[in-house]
């Protein structure tokens, strides 16, 4: 029944550095790539027609984490089965996948704040540095593997006193304000919020936009110079002047710490990922690169979901 | 496995999982953790000493014929009888001070949360409760003299000749419902306002008059939260010394002020387990203390199954909640 | 439009909404201003005392006790009445009760709370709950009872030595009514309703931004204490308040405990500074109930309720007060 397959994704602007797609070669030269902005052939597929703004990683990637066959359970139920994956600094990697798939809950064992909800538990190995994460104390691993939320939550503190916070916190002794100065300016630049604060580092945190909270929360978590850093859907609440900022900004950092972020905006996969997990209802259906994930899904799930046929 | 990791060499190695332990703490924050402990420790050690004491105690003295005797002025223990009357008192004030509180409150709560205009009223409304929350006891005693003894309410309270004696069981039940009022008044509030908006819509949009909306629906949502605040201001009442030693008269036994049944109690004058308690203790007159233990292990029971009550109503409402 | 005959109740009501909301209105009218009026009569009645007195009232000078027998005696022989107070030494010794008691209770109070929100296990936690609530609900004259024949003894017989009884014998008499026994009692008494307040206000700090802390390597003691107690000043302080009213009006228990000698204590006496008796204004008045019938003591005690009054409204601004500057930060 040809009408109720969804029809095949069509690449439509492709990357230099792609290393090409896949099996069908023979549809890719009967199909021509339509004008960009158009739609061909009547399929609403706005979101592939735009060019990729960002460049490609280089392709030079250190292996920080690794997930070997990693499955979370809450209280019984599973949420995530068997997982097995990369995360590298130098590329970004997006968790993308419907509600409920598990890749919120596995962003979430990379620093171990599962173990905060009862009745979580983790099987498999989580190796930082080539080191089960387990075997790490919590407290220092949540230092070398930060997150940054959905709902930007910055404390009700002065901006200065968010990150002077974090940092204060670190060593043993309670260092003193103006040794504190440079780290914090530091990681608000490397955050990109310097300029928009530098006037008035004391105004509340709370009274910021909601794209400058965000912001001030990836500063945040960069202050403790992280391995890996995690983004938990960071840019679902904001506007799409914020989003297009952090979207920047995360490309940016992707050469200092490795990035994942998990995300149900597969424009915004296809916009900054360079590596892309497909997960459907807690197990991982395709892992690759964004060119192959988005262009030429091996797997039947991947292509309905990237297609938008769900989710 | 969760909890072993295999070796390139093939043999299971026990892995051991790192939980977050006190050792990376600052020594500053291990102190704190260890007075939190410590004091956490003391309270409830002075908490089991001070109602195992008055337990001992209580036993020690407390004989059924104390509960049933009214108490007589006398020398010695063993002439001065039990503390029936002051049983009684309790009761009656109890019973009055809620009488008057419960339909004053339940209103003023009801207006702040359903009708509310004009919004300047409902402020000074909200900060006039908060204030007389705050208001110590002795102070509403010393008011409460002052408007008791006044000709005009002098129908209240005994007179003689042209002096109001002021000093009543309706004059202190008077003045323990302001006690009361306070608790109350929040206590229904905050059930009125924890019925979601679309229950009223409802109720309204079939027709109904918002009072009958209130009497009808909201009312009786909220009825566990109105009889907590009750038993709240029930506590308050009973455990209150300053307002009965200064408004009640202070007659070991009930004295009628004049014939009429139940009214002639109201007007007289008698004493409360609060203030026989105060009087048998050292500083008051009577000065006998194992009297005092035992009247006071029957306060502490009553009070204790009014804690108990409360708590009961807290937990069936967990199970009763709206979807919303 | 017409009148369905199948729809019910289609008769307009007596009580129709508006007069309900008018009669309950005019209710709570009726019940403010009988609050109003109970502070203007209870200012007016004492005002006498204050016009004999002018502000020499709040000074000290000569002997409470003294003064208030002669306005006693003066009131029930009639003639010209006797209004000289001077009621420093029962402020005074208002303050320091109220104000030891109360930074005692806030410290460890706070400690508690945090203990029973977070750091206690699970079985502890079930116990704590209840025992709070029980010893809030305890009627301050129990309190009282067990300060008087427990309390008073202990520190009278075996804490305070002779030599000390001796040096002031000719001022006070050491017998164990004492500041500490008050300061003790009046700091239990109040603990429970700080750790309540304080345990319902760190209760209600947003979840994420604890969990933004841990998930930032922060470990749990810095994370709660910093970021969560932080949160939830504004609880602190209405706390703080509210049980510093309730130690202002202490009456009953004060008065069983605390001595009844006007006596202000002095805390250049050393160690015998926590021995000596008080007689905070509270207890005052209600050690004098009997005098009320003579008029100068009428007025006077009246005069003492009216600065309590004014104390608690006082309080209750100093309250909001305190929590405007913690709304910049978000955290009110």
């Amino acid at each position: 029944m040809e009408f109720l397959t969804p029809p095949p994704v069509r690449w439509l602007a492709p990357d230099a550095d792609d290393p090409g797609p896949a099996p069908h070669t023979s549809e890719r030269e009967r199909l021509q790539p339509p004008a960009p902005g158009q739609n061909g052939n009547g399929h609403a597929r706005g979101f592939l027609s735009a060019p990729r703004r960002r460049a490609r990683s280089s392709g030079f990637a250190i292996e920080r984490m690794e997930l070997q066959d990693v499955s979370v359970a809450y209280s019984g139920k599973s949420a995530v089965k068997s997982v097995s994956l990369p995360v590298r600094q130098g590329e970004v990697l997006a968790l993308i996948g419907p509600s409920g798939c598990g890749k919120t809950t596995l962003l979430r064992s990379l620093n171990r704040l599962t173990e905060l909800t009862r009745g979580a538990t983790l099987e498999g190995r989580i190796a930082l540095d080539g080191v089960d994460i387990t075997t790490i104390e919590p407290t220092l691993l949540r230092r070398r593997v930060t997150m940054v939320f959905q709902q930007p939550n910055p404390f009700p503190m002065s901006v200065f006193d968010n990150i002077a916070y974090v940092l204060r916190e670190m060593g043993s002794r309670r260092p003193r304000k103006r040794a504190l100065e440079g780290p914090v300016l530091d990681a608000l630049e490397r955050a990109g919020l310097l300029e928009e604060v530098r006037g008035d580092l004391s105004h509340p945190a709370l009274r910021l936009s909601g794209g400058q909270q965000q912001r001030l929360c990836i500063a945040r978590a960069l202050a403790v110079q992280p391995e890996v850093l995690l983004l938990d859907e960071p840019c679902s609440a904001l506007d799409p002047q914020s989003t297009q900022v952090i979207e920047d900004l995360i490309v940016q950092l992707r050469d200092e710490v490795a990035v994942v972020i998990v995300t149900h905006n597969l424009q915004q996969a296809y916009r900054i990922a360079d590596n892309v997990a497909f997960m459907y209802l807690g197990e991982l259906v395709e892992y690759g690169t964004a060119g192959s994930i988005f262009g030429s899904p091996h797997q039947q799930r991947t292509k309905d979901y990237v297609s938008g046929a769900f989710g | 496995m969760n909890g072993s990791a295999v070796t390139t060499a093939g043999a299971v190695v026990p892995r051991k999982k790192a939980i977050e332990s006190t050792a990376t703490w600052r020594r500053s924050d291990r102190l704190g953790l260890a007075l939190c402990w410590l004091l956490g420790i003391l309270f409830c050690a002075i908490a089991a000493a001070i109602v195992i004491f008055m337990l001992v105690q209580g036993v020690r003295y407390l004989r059924p014929s104390l509960l049933v005797t009214s108490p007589t002025a006398g020398f010695s223990e063993s002439q001065t009888g039990g503390f029936l009357d002051p049983m009684i008192g309790t009761l009656v004030v109890a019973v009055l001070g809620l009488a008057i509180a419960l339909p004053i409150g339940v209103t003023i709560a009801v207006w702040l949360s359903e009708y509310g205009r004009p919004f300047w009223l409902a402020r000074v409304t909200e900060s006039t409760i908060e204030m007389l929350a705050g208001v110590p006891d002795i102070v509403l005693a010393l008011f409460g003299l002052l408007i008791f003894s006044s000709p005009i309410l002098g129908f209240l309270s005994r007179t003689s000749g042209h002096v109001v004696f002021g000093r009543s069981f309706l004059a202190a039940g008077a003045m323990l419902s302001l006690v009361a009022l306070p608790l109350i008044v929040s206590s229904t509030r905050e059930g009125l306002q924890a019925v979601p908006a679309h229950v009223r819509e409802a109720s309204l949009a079939v027709g109904k008059t918002r009072f009958a909306t209130i009497r009808r629906v909201l009312l009786p949502t909220a009825r566990p939260s109105v009889v907590t605040g009750s038993m709240l201001g029930l506590g308050r009442i009973i455990g209150d010394t300053a307002i009965i030693v200064v408004l009640l008269g202070a007659t070991l036994t009930l004295n009628q002020a004049d014939n009429t049944p139940l009214l002639g109690l109201l007007k007289g004058t008698g004493s409360t387990l609060t203030s026989f308690i105060y009087q048998n203790s050292p500083t008051g007159e009577g000065n006998q203390p194992t009297k005092a233990y035992a009247a006071a292990f029957v306060l502490l029971l009553i009070v204790l199954a009014l804690n108990a009550g409360v708590d009961l109503i807290a937990r069936r409402r967990k199970l009763t909640t709206w979807s919303s | 439009m017409m009148q369905d005959p199948l729809l019910v109740e289609q008769r307009p009501h007596w009580w129709s909404d508006k007069r309900a909301g008018l009669t309950l209105g005019a209710v709570v009218c009726a019940a403010v201003a009988g609050v109003v009026a109970m502070l203007v009569f209870v200012v007016v009645q004492g005002w006498p005392s204050f016009a004999h007195n002018g502000l020499s009232w709040f000074g000290s000078g000569g002997s409470v006790d003294q003064q208030i027998k002669a306005m006693f005696l003066s009131g029930e022989l009639g003639g010209h009445y006797v209004y000289t107070f001077h009621a420093w030494s029962l402020i005074w010794s208002t303050l320091l009760i109220v104000g030891i008691a109360v930074a005692l209770s806030l410290g460890c109070s706070l400690f508690i709370a945090v203990f029973v929100v977070e750091f206690a296990p699970d079985s502890m936690k079930e116990v704590l709950q209840p025992v709070v609530r029980l010893l809030a609900s305890v009627p301050s004259v129990i309190y009282g009872l067990i300060g008087v024949l427990v309390i008073v003894p202990f520190i009278g017989n075996h804490l305070i030595s002779q030599q000390q009884k001796a040096s002031v014998s000719h001022i006070i008499s050491l017998s164990g009514y004492s500041l500490l026994a008050a300061v003790l009692i009046l700091t239990v008494m109040i603990a429970p309703l700080m750790i309540s307040i304080f345990a319902d206000g760190l209760r209600s700090v947003p979840r994420h931004w604890l969990e933004a802390s841990m998930a930032l390597g922060i470990n749990r003691w810095r994370t709660f204490w910093k970021v969560g107690v932080r949160a939830a000043r504004p609880a602190v302080v209405a706390g703080t308040v509210l049980a510093t009213a309730r130690a202002l009006g202490e009456a009953v228990m004060l008065a069983m405990v605390s001595g009844s000698v006007g006596f202000a204590p002095n805390p250049f006496d050393g160690a015998i500074f926590f021995f000596e008796p008080s007689r905070p204004l509270a207890a005052t008045i209600i050690q004098n109930v009997e005098g009320l019938s003579s008029p100068p003591l009428k007025h006077t005690l009246f005069a003492i309720a009216a600065v309590l009054l004014l104390s608690a409204m006082l309080l209750s601004l100093a309250g909001w007060a305190a929590k405007q500057p913690l709304k910049r930060y978000g955290a009110a």
